[in-house]
């Protein structure tokens, strides 16, 4: 079987962002930039997957500027067969992400696709469940544990209540929670012989897509700071502090 | 004039308090009906809780066998039918919540707004990124409906009582798939305050060492009548169960008094707790950035604070 798995690049976890003074967005000029962690994990389980000899193909996608090939080449080290590169210079909102995705499966076909929870620059936590929507199929969201048989998937995800189990018969969207495995590291000699694998470029313009752009972002603003507190000296101090306050 | 249509959470027949907080943000919408929709395969006394929370108009009810569990796959085209009309449908932003939405969302063509923190006009919505680093205003096109969820720890509970709303069952023309089925829920049985509505929590973190030591985290948490959390560090190492994870990740709180033992402060996790009432740190590492947070920070070994506080509440 074949396997999607969305690829995305954001501003690496590491950075602590910053507001522009004048509202109109946020700093990114020089920052890191890394594969989005959920996505990495979502390429994992799929390199596991075709390692247990359940697939046979994976494919990371990634939707974004021409400078994106370098990221992608990152994801081919990692181990992905190839990769398909949507070229667009416009940032995409979550449902136009899970049109082009949709673009992509008609032609290529997959039994399954991974994708992050989400992406942690917008933690819009959208486009899996939206792809599964407009594709007509399963989705099991935050997934920490997936095993493939018989034509379904068993994931377990983790709800605020716990773990649920549920099943999804294929083809079916997964998304990925931090716990379903620990992505490996790439590795140098990999990435000379990721050189050599293809990476399709498709223009977005040429998809047919329709870029949905119902939400207008009018304004950017640093979130309102905590004032640092007080030291105390004891654990009396502190218990006599938070009885006068009222919370004991 | 808008018409909201909030979505109920439940689980074991019993309504969430998240329903109730996205109540607020519909009120504060300033619209002209809020209904509220229960799925479940038994509504009765759901939406007879529902029916109190103060400022719904109506409550309406799909009884299906298929909505015994929360799948979305089965819900969202449900939710989509019955949301003609409406102009705003909100959902709490949890993991139902997040799971469903958009859903709904891709099913009626709309993009969605996510976890909304504050409603600036009926279109206009304040929301996080970057883990709570930026804050954007985000506008949606008045001609499409909004979906939207709600982040729950931005918005209280609205009152819950002198409301009577009447109750409506109703159908919806909706395939179900079967293409998606629950097997089962593993839930940690506990007694102690729901951590996501709880007005103390305890939080450990990879300083309290293991499984074993996180002992004393419960044992002082039900001393106060906290609720217990935990860090990413500490759900990883396996010290306690996902469903105590807090943070950027796990469960976004704010709870009136948050106390981090043994956590460092690491921008995901404190993303969890920004809205906290007061804030408590203790942790062995003076310069750890937990600190530039807390309101009240004690430095020392928690193994030896943990016994002293509970001696200092005599
Ligand atoms: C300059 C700039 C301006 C922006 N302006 C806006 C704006 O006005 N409004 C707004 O809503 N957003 C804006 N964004 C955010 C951007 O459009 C988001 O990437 C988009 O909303 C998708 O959200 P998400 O990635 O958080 O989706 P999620 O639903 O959180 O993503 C989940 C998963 O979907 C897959 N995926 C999503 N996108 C891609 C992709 N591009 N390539 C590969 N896989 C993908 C990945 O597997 C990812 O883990 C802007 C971004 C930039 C850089
Ligand atoms: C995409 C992504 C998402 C994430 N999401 C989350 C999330 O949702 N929630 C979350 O919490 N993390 C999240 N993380 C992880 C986060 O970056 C940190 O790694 C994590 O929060 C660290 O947990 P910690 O503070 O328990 O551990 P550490 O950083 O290891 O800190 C342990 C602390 O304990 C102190 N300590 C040790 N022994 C003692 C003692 N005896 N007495 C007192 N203090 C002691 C130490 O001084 C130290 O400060 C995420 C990371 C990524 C990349």
């Amino acid at each position: 079987m074949k396997i999607l798995v969305g690829y995305k690049r954001v501003v690496d976890y590491n950075v602590r962002i910053q507001v522009k003074p004048d509202g109109s967005g946020v700093i990114t000029d020089g920052v890191k930039l890394s594969a989005n962690p959920f996505d990495d994990i979502a390429l994992e389980e799929a390199l596991r997957l075709r390692e247990k000899g359940v697939a046979e193909e994976v494919i990371v996608v990634g939707i974004g500027p021409a400078d994106l090939t370098a990221h992608l080449r990152n994801g081919l080290a990692m181990g992905a067969n190839r990769a398909i590169h949507v070229t667009t210079a416009d940032a995409v909102q979550p449902l136009t992400a899970a049109r082009i995705f949709l673009k992509l499966i008609e032609k290529e076909q997959p039994d399954l696709v991974i994708l992050g929870k989400q992406a942690i620059d917008d933690d819009a936590n959208q486009t899996g469940q939206m792809l599964a929507a407009i594709w007509d199929r399963p989705q099991a969201t935050f997934a920490s544990k997936v095993e493939i048989a018989d034509g379904k998937a068993t994931v377990t995800r983790e709800v605020d209540a716990g773990l649920e189990v549920i099943e999804a018969e294929l083809p079916a969207v997964i998304t990925t929670d931090l716990r379903l495995n620990e992505p490996r590291f790439i590795k140098l000699p990999d990435i000379m012989k990721a050189k050599s694998k293809p990476i399709d470029v498709i223009e977005f313009g040429s998809l047919g897509v329709e870029a949905n752009d119902h939400l207008k972002t009018t304004h950017y603003a640093a979130p309102a700071k905590r004032s640092k507190g007080v030291m105390v000296k004891d654990a009396a101090e502190l218990v006599a502090a938070l009885k006068q306050k009222g919370l004991l | 004039m808008s018409k909201i249509l909030v979505i109920a959470e439940h689980l074991g027949g019993k309504l969430n308090s998240s329903t109730a907080r996205a109540v607020s943000a519909a009120v504060a919408v300033k619209g002209e009906a809020i209904d509220v929709l229960v799925l479940a395969d038994n509504a009765e006394a759901i939406a007879a809780e529902a029916a109190k929370i103060e400022g719904v108009s109506r409550v309406l009810t799909i009884a299906r066998p298929e909505n015994a569990r929360p799948l979305a796959a089965v819900l969202a085209p449900q939710i989509a039918k019955a949301a003609a009309g409406y102009s705003h449908v909100f959902v709490p932003s949890t993991t139902f919540g997040k799971d469903v939405a958009p859903r709904v969302a891709a099913l009626l063509g709309v993009a969605q707004v996510s976890d909304v923190m504050s409603v600036e006009a009926a279109h206009a919505f304040k929301r996080p990124i970057y883990a709570g680093n930026a804050i954007i205003t985000v506008e949606a096109d008045p001609a499409h409906t909004v979906v939207a969820t709600i982040r729950t720890a931005s918005w209280s509970a609205a009152a819950s009582g002198s409301n009577s709303a009447p109750v409506e069952a109703i159908t919806v023309d909706a395939a179900l798939p079967t293409h998606t089925r629950f097997v089962e829920l593993q839930q940690g049985k506990s007694d102690r305050p729901d951590l996501q509505s709880a007005s103390k929590v305890v939080s450990g973190g990879r300083g309290v060492g293991s499984k074993e030591n996180f002992d004393i985290i419960y044992k002082f948490a039900d001393r106060i009548g906290a609720a217990v959390g935990a860090s990413r560090a500490a759900v990883d190492a396996g010290y306690c169960p996902n469903e105590m994870q807090v943070g950027q990740t796990g469960k976004i709180i704010a709870p009136e008094l948050y106390m981090a033992i043994g956590i460092s402060g690491a921008i995901q996790h404190l993303t969890g707790i920004k809205d906290a009432g007061t804030i408590v740190a203790i942790n062995k590492d003076a310069e750890a950035p937990i600190f530039e947070v807390a309101d009240l920070g004690l430095v020392g070994d928690l193994f030896k604070i943990i016994p002293e506080l509970e001696a200092a509440l005599g």
